[in-house]
């Protein structure tokens, strides 16, 4: 065995998680390769992290019960709650539209999608090591997957002729249930999300929207029982340039 | 402020998955991210912005639970100091027979040792996040981490070879 196998207790996890430079875990696994009985803790302990998101992971599907959704009545008072102890925080103009948005909520639901979908852009695409749920090599059973979740056959665009790759996607919640989320990424790794939510109503077609939003850009746009909306924080002309490619191949 | 609901929300079924494997149960883990999601709604002030807001939930989320246990554990009279937390932390200990079962396994686990193996194995924090969420060193981390994995091995029907390798600090 040579010299190097000194590994520590605290790298035999890190191997397990993955996260060890290529280099080191190669070694480990040389290690493991002369070592059964370290193998089958290492393979236990993967199978743990296994069983562990086989048995919880359907929980983050599961649609949210009432008292847990934001926003809500309720959460509108735990803020305005806040905002009365908290001296300088300009809240008054926002938890005002938040109210008013209750009472005229079909419409501000069409006015907050670009902005959940920006928000989802802001949220995931800086991630490192979980960007996606389903990575893009299993894309058939995202595609499956996301489909089957949202109730309707969904399609990927492939934008590799522009220079961005699919990354993979995730399932995220919305106002009235379960959206899609794909992400692309280019060469420099600025990443594009396109977020993928059903309509209340069948019939609707629009026009390509622009929203700007936490900095991010988002095109959208109605395409009967589908809703898109493309965010990216690049050049308004470059994303539409994106956004058509994306609404062409969608209806081809 | 709808914005700071928006951001939180996204969060919400990841609060959800860990506090159901932390309590065990449906109801508890709900009650768990109620509380979590209101006292973040009402200090979102105290968020460092551009910080992680899912580790900031995440820390949140532990402190509630072990005020919860340790609240539950004066009631009971019980000491700190004689008491493992995990013992306290369940009303209903899961019978030796069902322990080839995770979540057995995982309720039979020390309160701290579960959290860090659901923190790293489940919620695929970083060693560094887990430290932070849960404020503890991170060989502190690490070291429950490697009990934790053991005796779930152990629980789960793994051999029962004790490990080889040293630990070299």
């Amino acid at each position: 065995m040579s010299k190097k196998a000194v590994i520590t207790e605290d790298e035999l996890h890190a191997y397990v998680e993955g996260v060890l430079p290529a280099g080191r875990a190669a070694e480990i696994e040389a290690y493991l390769a002369g070592h059964p009985d370290e193998a089958a803790r290492v393979a236990a302990y993967r199978e743990q992290i296994v069983a562990l998101h086989r048995e919880f992971d359907p929980i983050v599907n599961e649609p949210l019960p009432h008292r847990l959704q934001l926003p809500r009545r309720h959460w509108a008072r735990v803020l305005l709650r806040s905002a009365a102890v908290v001296a300088g925080f300009a809240l008054g103009g926002v938890t005002g539209w938040q109210l008013h948005a209750y009472t005229t909520e079909q419409r501000a639901e069409a006015a907050s999608w670009p902005r959940r979908a920006a928000i989802a852009h802001v949220v995931y695409s800086p991630e490192v090591r979980h960007p996606v749920e389903v990575g893009a090599e299993q894309e058939a059973h995202l595609v499956a997957w996301l489909s089957k979740r949202l109730g309707v056959p969904l399609k990927v665009p492939y934008l590799g002729a522009q220079g961005y790759q699919l990354v993979g996607g995730r399932l995220l919640p919305g106002e009235r249930g379960p959206v899609a989320q794909f992400m692309y990424q280019d060469s420099k790794g600025q990443r594009l999300t396109l977020y993928v939510r059903t309509n209340a109503d069948e019939s609707g077609e629009t026009a390509f929207r622009f929203a700007h939003e936490h900095g991010v850009g988002v095109f959208y746009w109605l395409d009967r029982k589908l809703g898109y909306a493309l965010s990216g924080e690049i050049q308004k002309e470059d994303l539409l340039r994106l956004a058509t490619t994306v609404h062409r191949q969608l209806n081809p | 402020m709808t914005e700071h609901a928006h951001f939180i929300e996204q969060h919400v079924p990841r609060l959800r998955r860990y506090a159901r494997a932390l309590t065990g149960d449906r109801s508890a883990a709900d009650d768990l991210v109620q509380d979590t999601l209101e006292r973040a709604l009402s200090r979102f002030h105290l968020w460092r912005q551009g910080s992680d807001l899912r580790a900031w939930l995440f820390t949140i989320m532990h402190n509630i639970y072990v005020n919860q246990i340790r609240s539950r554990m004066r009631r009971q009279h019980e000491s700190l100091e004689t008491e493992p937390l995990a013992d306290v932390a369940r009303a209903h200990e899961p019978d030796w027979l069902e322990l080839r079962d995770l979540e057995a396994a995982l309720a039979r686990l020390p309160e701290e040792q579960r959290a860090v193996v659901l923190l790293v194995g489940l919620e695929q924090f970083t060693y560094e996040e887990t430290a932070h969420v849960l404020g503890v060193p991170i060989g502190t981390v690490m070291s429950r981490l490697s009990r934790a994995r053991e005796r779930l091995r152990v629980m789960l029907g793994g051999d029962f070879k004790a490990p080889t390798l040293k630990v070299v600090k």
